[in-house]
């Protein structure tokens, strides 16, 4: 919303200073996004006279003027205008003076071996056009020595604030005014319009025809100026228009426009020669089509409301005219309009159409319904100002209903919702500035709200009233108390999960990014999703177009440009939501990683300490079995069991378990076809846990720790080799051992691998180092062979293997 | 005795010239040997008169002694020089660089930093941490919320839709975390103290807009608590977060249609050509929205607004984390680049605590 100066001082009496004024709009509610000063911005240029202008000695094209600024002090100037000449009066700018148009500020300068002491600028200079095709050229009377912004009636300022939707009285400078004088600022000058004298019966009628349907049009006015003389409007009243971005058109038109701004009231005019009958006000019908003042047409459905005449649709209700009836220079009869719409609608057929208008824009906030008859009376006064002419009476179709709000206002409230306490005049003062009216005693006011304030419903809205003109910076601070209750965690499992897996993973030196929560069809299809339900209707480009159904896709898409871009060895992360369905239980919490190239968790790269390997499944399990610790699942009972979903190596990858029916995640090499379908390059490696299938653990009385049990005696270590087929599980080897004594055996580690030379083709050899602690006693060497012998029996037996000889 | 002398003088001789350990024990056995010289002196001791014994057996004994320890000390002069010469054999190059610890070289990303470090400063004035699915419906997101169906305020969120279920209804990514608040007031009772921090979605990307970003929330409910609580909750976070001793904030009255009243929050700040300083400078910049919950809001959740009341404020976590850290744009925020999450990202163990102070 903007407007000058000058234009709101039409409706406020006020001393205040711009700045003053423009704090307190921002103050108030009514945030100053820019102010224009060009007043300001161009003091330093001044009207001066140029004494002479003679050739350059060096230069054909430049002349070296001496000028007179206006006090009395010529000052030699060399300038390469070609209108420049002697006796001409141009804008002068001195040596310091910041030029806008070029960005620079000017100084002393020799141009071609001769002293110039400032500058005859252009319009563009000032940046006030784009002609620098000479300097300005000035009628002989303008006063030399003046400001020249101030000359050109440069000089309104231009305050452009960022209307919150909430506040459609505030569409009018008027409004705008009623507020800065409820805040003190100066006096608001409440000019209610008079009424014009019809002169004879309006002939056009009007008919609001809806039928069954709601009825989109609460009223409309009309009326007729017969033998008014349209043209070009007056000096005044464009440079209003044009300080604010609006183009003049006619003395009609402008009129409508001026008042939309000054008043807050949209207005139409229709050429009454060239509407065919009378008026109708209905829906539109499906596939009817309108040219509108825009130039463009518009096909409208039923949903829409028009204003229409015998021939068809000539006007779309409230948002914009029509062409064929629009007001013209040789237009003598014209139809003034001035209605109430159904607010909701409007917005709703502006969005359908893409039409952004000054009538829109306040219909849809809702405009003041008691204004309808006086904005008419306004506009009549403006054309008979103007144009001349005869009025008619004034016809009105509908109702107007102006709702009558009385809220019920204890004083108290106030101070309940703000803490600020407040006497009664004072909240009352305000409230009447604003044009409400308040009755009854502190605990039991009546408040009455003025017909412009659609948005004051209750008493918190009150409460704000009263608090944005004192000032929300008048409300004390007070302490918040924490309270007595006990120190609690605050994050619930899965948060404590979230942050401990995110550092987790980091220390295992992967890098977190923070990926957008939507990937393309393709990748989400590819990783199990691509379900309808989770397909956005209006994506910001195809590739963000489905809710992620796993992270995978987006930290592999993401490894891949780091690597486009020289950073193959890339270990990534993230840790966030992915979606199995639009339900809130369909949305999951992955912590998940990628590694490529040489992105080892021991260290990227290569490295003199050893051989280069790539990433492998290994350093994707470690990663997910880190996650899974550190977010405290329970180690001892997971389960990995080979292969994964279809994205992974079949052969490479793993599925950890806590029993078929609850997978935590999964881990490996990623799928070659994967990897080509996704235009990316190995070896690269993946995992992904969800942190909500990780059983809780229960709940403990105590924080204490079991008591410590340490052995008295030393632990023994027998080291065993097995050959056994190439298909068993190291894991089903080791649970063998394991569970031969379980209390005496505290460890089974695998500590060698082996296939090739010395093994029989479709075998291999596993060597396990078992770890025995003797409980009450040393053990004699008779009873540890026994237990070896049972370790070797028990693993024969569930494995098929041979002890290696 | 003069052989017993001739013999001391050859022995530590030949000890003193053993060249290794070896030829040490080849002089020792020689000597001390069971058929040594030395040996055979200590022999004839028995068959000597009292007085011979007394005479020659210290010093055939003083012999040996010496011998002894002559060889003793030869052999640790020899195992020492042995020692010195393997170690000079097994040195090796301390410069050669060794791998980096994979905790230095990971990083937990800016966003997930500042989501900790407001969790410790609002963790301190007893607030949980309440969350909601990104997935949500109108009712939610909008209309419990107070914004009238078709109402110009809906416009101002770009909101990202789904297809229409069977029933017609739409679900909507979220486009702000208030749908949260309604999730905790429907399902909690006053009093009521919460962050909500998440990810939110509006279409729209341009250079300072990216269609997700992150968003933290605060909401108070309960008997007492009014706006200047509220100022006094803010001022309080904005200098513990950015860890100033004071910060100067300016509350201008705006619209939400969620509060009532309503307002945005500007904090005063010196800007340089890429940084903002808060407590100093004449500048304000705007951080945040906030304002008293709106009736209908509260009734929407089953609350009555003339016996409960509170407030909520809502800002952008990537935007804080941007004029806290640093950065100049926000679309690196979701790019991955790890250039970017090398120089702007942080060490995994340096965890915010107020304690150990908030950043590194």
């Amino acid at each position: 919303m903007k407007f000058t100066l000058a234009w709101l001082k039409e409706h406020l009496d006020t001393d205040a200073s711009l700045d003053e004024i423009t704090d307190k709009l921002t103050m108030i509610g009514l945030e100053v996004e820019s102010v224009e000063d060009r007043a300001k911005q161009l003091a330093p240029f001044v009207i001066a006279s140029v004494i002479s202008a003679e050739q350059h000695p060096n230069a054909d094209r430049l002349r070296v003027c001496m000028v007179d600024p206006g006090n009395g002090k010529p000052v030699q100037v060399v300038c390469g205008a070609p209108n420049a000449r002697t006796g001409m009066k141009g804008v002068f700018s001195p040596p310091g003076t910041y030029i806008p148009g070029k960005d620079i500020t000017l100084g002393v300068g020799k141009i071609r071996g001769v002293e110039s002491h400032g500058m005859l600028v252009s319009e563009a200079e000032l940046k006030l056009s784009d002609d620098h095709d000479g300097i300005i050229d000035l009628p002989s009377d303008a006063p030399v020595g003046n400001s020249y912004a101030e000359y050109a009636g440069l000089g309104d300022p231009v305050i452009d604030i960022n209307l919150t939707p909430n506040r459609p009285d505030c569409t009018g400078i008027s409004g705008i005014a009623r507020d800065l004088g409820a805040a003190t600022i100066g006096t608001f000058k409440d000019r209610p319009p008079k009424a014009v004298k019809g002169q004879f019966p309006c002939p056009v009628s009007v008919k609001l025809d809806f039928g069954a349907t709601h009825p989109l049009c609460p009223a409309f006015g009309l009326r007729l100026v017969k033998g008014a003389k349209n043209g070009p409007s007056p000096e005044w009243l464009q440079k209003r228009l044009r300080a604010i971005g609006l183009r003049p058109i006619n003395t009609l038109v402008d009129i409508t426009n001026f008042i939309t701004f000054d008043r807050g009231r949209p207005l139409h005019v229709f050429d009454a020669k060239k509407v065919h009958g009378n008026l109708v006000v209905r829906r539109a019908s499906n596939g009817e089509t309108l040219l509108a003042l825009d130039g463009k047409t518009y096909t409208l459905d039923n949903a829409m409301c028009v204003i229409a005449d015998d021939k068809g649709v000539e006007s779309l209700a409230g948002i914009m005219g029509g062409e064929a009836s629009g007001c013209d220079e040789n237009t003598t009869d014209v139809l003034i309009e001035s209605a109430l719409w159904d607010p909701l609608n409007i917005a709703q057929t502006g969005r359908k159409l893409g039409i952004n208008s000054d009538a829109r824009y306040r219909f849809e906030r809702g405009v003041d319904p008691a204004f309808m008859v006086p904005g008419l009376e306004l506009a009549t006064q403006m054309v008979l100002d103007l144009c001349g002419g005869t009025p008619s009476e004034i016809v009105v179709a509908g109702e107007v209903n102006v709702p009558e709000k009385v809220i019920d206002f204890p004083l108290g409230e106030i101070t309940r919702l703000t803490g600020l306490k407040i006497a009664q005049p004072q909240a009352r003062g305000i409230l009447e500035h604003l044009g409400f009216f308040a009755a009854g005693n502190p605990e039991k006011m009546k408040i009455a709200v003025p017909s412009w304030r659609p948005d004051v419903e209750g008493k918190a809205d009150i409460v704000e009233e009263v608090v944005r003109i004192i000032g929300v910076d008048s409300v004390p601070v007070e302490p918040f108390p924490r309270g007595d209750h006990a120190r609690k965690a605050v994050l619930t499992p899965i948060q404590n999960r979230t942050r401990k897996a995110k550092r987790a993973l980091a220390t295992r030196g992967l890098i977190e990014a923070v990926t957008w929560s939507f990937v393309s069809k393709k990748e989400a299809e590819l990783f199990g999703g691509g379900k309808a339900e989770l397909a956005l209707t209006n994506p910001i480009a195809a590739e963000l177009s489905d809710m992620r159904p796993s992270l995978i896709p987006g930290l592999l898409a993401a490894a891949q440009r780091n690597a486009d871009r020289g950073f193959g060895d890339t270990a990534l992360f993230e840790v966030g939501q992915i979606f199995t369905g639009d339900q809130p239980d369909g949305q999951f919490t992955a912590a998940s990683g990628v590694r490529r190239a040489l992105a080892k968790p021991s260290g990227s790269a290569r490295h003199w300490s050893s051989t280069a390997t790539p990433v492998d499944a290994f350093d994707a399990k470690a990663d997910a079995l880190a996650a899974l610790a550190a977010t405290g699942a329970p180690m001892q009972a997971l389960q990995v069991v080979p292969g994964g979903p279809a994205w992974f190596h079949p052969g490479r990858s793993g599925t950890i378990q806590i029993g078929p029916q609850n997978t935590l995640g999964h881990f490996g090499e990623l799928h070659p076809r994967m990897i080509e379908a996704l235009d990316a390059e190995g070896p690269l490696i993946a995992f992904e846990v969800l942190l909500e299938k990780i059983p809780e653990p229960k709940a403990k009385a105590t924080r204490a720790k079991p008591m410590l049990e340490l052995s008295a005696f030393q632990p023994v270590e027998r080291d065993f080799a097995f050959v056994v087929d190439r298909a068993v599980k190291a894991a089903d080897l080791v649970r063998a051992a394991q569970n031969v004594d379980k209390k005496l055996i505290v460890g089974v580690a695998v500590f060698d691998v082996y296939e090739g030379k010395g093994i029989e083709p479709g075998k291999k050899s596993i060597a396990i180092a078992v770890k025995i602690q003797p409980r009450d006693k040393t053990m004699t060497d008779e009873e540890i062979e026994a237990l070896a012998g049972k370790i070797v029996a028990e693993v024969t037996k569930r494995t098929g293997g041979t002890l290696r000889a | 005795m003069t052989d017993i002398a001739q013999l001391e003088t050859e022995l530590l001789g030949a000890v003193s010239q053993a060249k290794d350990e070896a030829a040490l024990e080849a002089v020792r056995v020689a000597a001390l040997g069971k058929n040594g010289s030395v040996s055979a002196l200590l022999k004839t001791l028995g068959a000597m008169t009292p007085d011979e014994r007394k005479a020659n057996g210290p010093k055939i004994n003083g012999l040996k002694d010496k011998v002894t320890a002559a060889i003793a000390a030869r052999k640790d002069a020899l195992g020492s020089a042995a020692l010195d010469a393997r170690l000079n054999s097994e040195s090796v190059d301390v410069t050669l660089p060794v791998r980096e610890t994979p905790a230095e070289a990971g990083r937990v990303h800016p966003i997930s930093q500042v989501i900790d470090e407001l969790t410790a400063i609002f963790a301190d004035m007893g607030f949980a941490v309440a969350e909601g699915p990104d997935i949500e419906t109108d009712d939610y997101n909008f209309t419990k919320l107070n914004f009238p169906e078709g109402h110009p305020a809906r416009d101002m969120h770009d909101t990202f839709y789904f297809p229409p279920d069977a029933d017609g209804k739409r679900k909507l990514l979220r486009t702000h975390t208030s749908p949260v608040q309604v999730r905790t007031m429907l399902t909690q009772k006053p009093p009521i103290r919460v962050i909500i921090p998440g990810r939110t979605y509006r279409s729209d990307s341009d250079q300072t807009h990216t269609p997700m970003f992150h968003q933290v929330e605060g909401l108070v409910i309960d008997k007492g608590s009014h706006l200047g609580h509220l100022k006094w909750i803010l001022e309080e976070f904005c200098k513990a977060f950015f860890e100033v001793n004071a910060v100067k904030m300016r509350f201008r009255p705006s619209f939400f249609p969620f509060t009532e009243p309503s307002m945005e929050v500007d904090i005063q700040c010196k800007r340089d050509k890429n940084e903002v300083r808060f407590g100093e400078g004449n500048d304000w910049m705007e951080i945040l929205g906030c304002g008293m919950v709106h009736p209908n809001v509260l009734r929407n959740c089953g609350l009555d607004p003339d016996s409960v009341q509170g407030f909520a404020w809502g800002l952008g976590i990537d935007r804080i984390a941007m004029l806290k850290y640093g950065m100049p744009d926000l679309r690196p925020f979701f790019e991955a680049d790890v250039r970017w999450l090398n120089h702007y990202g942080f060490r995994p163990l340096d965890f915010p605590t107020l304690a150990g102070g908030l950043s590194p």
